[in-house]
């Protein structure tokens, strides 16, 4: 080997150890690990790495966000719409705990995340030192592990078992804060190991076959089985296996809305959404079903209503990596603790192949029901304002179900749940168990970068834009094409919704004003259109999606509509309400 | 009903754990009543022992969320029938009033109390015991003048153990004996739970 490649640290090795400092250590595990983008924002206790970072700018992307936690919510979207680990920079103090909403939806989402902050002089430590904040105390209750480096040898194994944490087992997010003495630390790098083993850490089960037997008689002897699946299936990579289960004993399946997308939306056996707005039959046949099969799903209130008065009927089958999940809400008949893409397979090749016609036409009666009473009014009204699930509607025709949505958080997330048609998985991107407004903008530009070749269109409400609203200078530098569809209803809708159906409409402080948006993109170098007219809008909508850069559209939504089926808080998942 | 569990957590020995640990129970609302780490048999292994009083449902579930903490091997609950479990306590009092007033002779056989430290000014004794009995030598010194008190956390040990060497040796493994998946609410399936 010739000498000048023995000083390659990417070359290094045991035998022939090269100096390099901490920060390219952090640099070199990301190369190794596979990382190709990074979204943060520097500062002073973060530089050296940035300084090291402009050496490796030909394998590295970084992308400059306005805020850290545009930062952090882009990694998630990236991680969402790519099954990759998201990586996040971000500086100490401030920097740092910007980042703290994003950790907690990734970890409430299950979403890989790997954020590196920089932190004060390890002699610094506990002195108040400027921009010194204890961000491992603030992070723990939100993140799956973190660790604090003071010594640049540690370098190359923490990050090793960072990116092994954050994307094995139940994926979420790590934060590895390092000291920046350690960042300019000189050491003698030996390369760098993958980890795969933490004697502590049991990512992935052993799959007991009792269970799978025991769950396959109770499916096998199921007059109405009823699958209700979540994101476990898209984090298992387990969509060909869950179909083919479903597809084999012949079950109708229904999602939350962290699942939605990892069965095509026009599979005869998609029977719709869970949950608070979820659809009608669904919910109602929960608590008629027989037994119930729950694919990595959590039970979370949002889907089961009042626990009290769910599924008392069923028994209950449980398929989770998580055993902290199973019987955490809902006690398990048969828990099925393990992978699924290791668990399914082995549940298809027991059960028998079954049709269940009537118990599938039960949910196509209560479809056609909810249609009646709910869709088509709200898909396609023939008069009056424009309605959100119209919008949705037409954007389905023009896409075909291709694009990437991502939503916020209120009614337009709960309508574009309920109504986006969707053929691939990784495509429904949104903040399911934390509801972070403010999420969509960042996490498109996210979910673009890691998924360069597909449309990503951000469904979002005029009160979450203005959120965070500052990515758009993220999307103007970077040069990112994201569509922005802002249903502006004028009002922070979905609490409006509640203000008028539990608080004798008295709408406080839900009346909100918007800037002018087309002007404001306009300010950041991108074309908008802003539409009111029923007439206008597919033409409007085709527009968006044939512009090659970003572009933002602002549909005029009517001012009080309001999103149902609903199921109030409080109330049984029969109890829903069409109206 | 809710009643007193002493969980025991075998762990790595990491800055940062016990914070960890602790918000599970702060999160909840509940009420630490006892807590002591300590090195555990097993090298490199810290032994967590914390006392708390709740329904067996709810200390089942915190033991699955402690035990999801990377750097947690095992968390075990037990009731005190399962355990045997002991604190102890110090008590300084002023040497020449319980001297003058008291029979420390008898003191001390009856309470298996031991003098620590006698001086001139003031003694130490110390007992280890159960709540009840260190309570009750705490209520004979009350009266003359007890200067000051402490107890430790309660630490204990599961009497069905073998002890975590083996366990220890398992988890080492990169192939996991299937003796590791065992975890206790799968175990305990047999009663087939109705919703
Ligand atoms: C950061 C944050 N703050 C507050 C809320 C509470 N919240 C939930 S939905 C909602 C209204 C959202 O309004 P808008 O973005 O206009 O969407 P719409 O419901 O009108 O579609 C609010 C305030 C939240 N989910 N997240």
């Amino acid at each position: 080997m010739m000498q000048a490649e023995l000083t390659k640290p990417s070359l290094a090795s045991p035998e022939h150890p090269v100096e390099i400092s901490g920060s390219q250590a952090v640099l070199e595990a990301f190369i190794a690990e596979g990382v190709d983008t990074i979204f943060g924002y520097p500062g002073g206790a973060i530089m050296p790495i940035y300084d090291a970072l402009y050496d490796y700018h030909d394998r590295l992307k970084h992308i400059l966000v306005r805020h850290e936690q545009g930062g952090i919510h882009a990694g998630q979207g990236y991680a969402r719409s790519s099954g990759r680990t998201g990586v996040v920079f971000a500086t100490s103090g401030p920097g740092a705990t910007n980042l703290v909403t994003g950790l907690a939806d990734a970890l409430i989402d299950s979403t890989p995340l790997v954020c590196i902050t920089g932190q004060v002089f390890a002699h610094l430590l506990g002195t108040d030192a400027f921009q010194e904040t204890d961000i491992i105390n603030i992070t723990t209750p939100v993140t799956k592990w973190n660790y604090q480096v003071t010594d640049a040898t540690e370098i190359p194994q923490v990050l090793a078992k960072a990116f092994f944490i954050a994307s094995t087992g139940r994926p979420g997010p790590v934060l590895i804060d390092i000291a920046k003495n350690a960042q300019l630390q000189k050491f003698s790098y030996t390369g760098y190991t993958k980890c795969d083993h933490i004697r502590s850490y049991r990512p992935k089960p052993i799959v007991r076959k009792s269970y799978i037997e025991e769950a396959a008689a109770l499916i096998n002897e199921a007059k109405k089985p009823f699958v209700i699946f979540g994101q476990g299936v898209i984090l298992g990579r387990a969509e060909e296996e869950f179909k083919a289960f479903i597809e084999k004993a012949g079950l109708p399946a229904a999602w939350t809305i962290l699942g939605l997308s990892a069965l095509p939306t026009n599979h005869p056996q998609n029977v719709g959404m869970l949950g608070m707005h979820g659809n009608y039959g669904p919910n109602v046949l929960t608590n008629e079903c027989d037994v119930l099969i729950a694919v990595g799903m959590r039970f979370d209130d949002r889907v089961t209503g009042r626990l009290d008065k769910y599924a008392k009927q069923a028994k209950l089958i449980h398929l989770d990596i998580d055993p902290a999940e199973i019987d955490k809400n809902v006690k398990s008949t048969v828990p099925v603790w393990g992978d699924c893409k290791e668990t399914l397979p082995l549940l298809t090749a027991l059960v028998h192949e079954k049709k269940h016609t009537d118990w599938l036409n039960t949910f196509h009666n209560y479809a056609r029901e909810e249609h009646e009473i709910v869709i088509d009014q709200e898909l396609h009204p023939a008069s009056g304002e424009i309605t959100m699930g119209e919008v949705v509607e037409a954007l389905n025709e023009l896409t075909n179900g291709d694009a990437i949505i991502v939503t916020d958080v209120g009614q337009h997330q709960m309508v574009a749940c309920r109504y986006a048609k969707f053929n691939e998985s990784k495509s429904n991107i949104t903040s399911g168990g934390l509801g972070t407004m403010g999420f969509a903008l960042p996490a498109a530009i996210g979910a673009k970068f890691g998924a360069p070749h597909r449309e990503v269109v951000a469904i979002i409400g005029d009160g979450g834009f203005q959120m965070t609203l500052q990515e758009l200078g993220t999307i103007m530098q970077a040069q990112v094409s994201v569509k922005m569809l802002i249903l502006n209803n004028r009002f922070l809708g979905m609490v409006r919704q509640w203000q008028q159906l539990f608080h004798d409409k008295r709408y406080s402080f839900v009346d909100i004003q918007s800037p002018d948006y087309v002007q404001l993109v306009k300010a950041y170098g991108l074309e908008g259109n802003s539409v009111d007219d029923r007439k206008n809008l597919k033409e409007a909508l085709q527009k968006m999606l044939d512009s090659k850069d970003s572009y933002l559209l602002e549909v005029m939504v009517g001012k009080e509509d309001n999103v149902f089926p609903m199921v109030p808080q409080g109330c049984s998942v029969s109890e829903i309400r069409l109206k | 009903m809710k009643q007193e569990y002493t969980i025991t957590v075998y762990t790595e020995n990491q800055v940062g754990l016990l914070n960890r640990i602790a918000i599970i129970f702060s999160r909840r609302k509940i009420n630490i009543e006892s807590l002591n780490v300590s090195p555990s048999e097993a090298e490199g292994i810290h032994r967590f022992t914390i006392v708390i009083n709740e329904f067996e449902e709810v200390v089942r579930k915190l033991c699955r969320q402690i035990e999801r903490q990377v750097e947690v091997l095992k968390a075990y609950f037990n009731t005190g029938d399962e355990i045997v479990w002991q604190e102890l306590a110090l008590y300084k009092v002023p040497t020449d009033e319980v001297a003058e007033k008291l029979q420390v002779e008898r003191l001390l056989r009856e309470f298996g109390a031991r003098a620590v430290v006698i001086r001139k000014d003031y003694t130490i004794f110390e007992t280890t015991g159960h709540r009840e009995e260190t309570d009750k030598l705490l209520a004979v010194l009350a009266p003359y003048g007890l200067i000051e008190f402490v107890r430790s956390a309660r630490v204990a040990i599961i009497k069905a153990s073998n002890g975590f060497h083996e366990k220890l040796k398992e988890f080492e493994a990169v192939e996991p004996a299937s003796e590791l998946i065992e975890n206790e609410f799968l175990n305990k399936q047999a009663e087939v739970f109705s919703m």
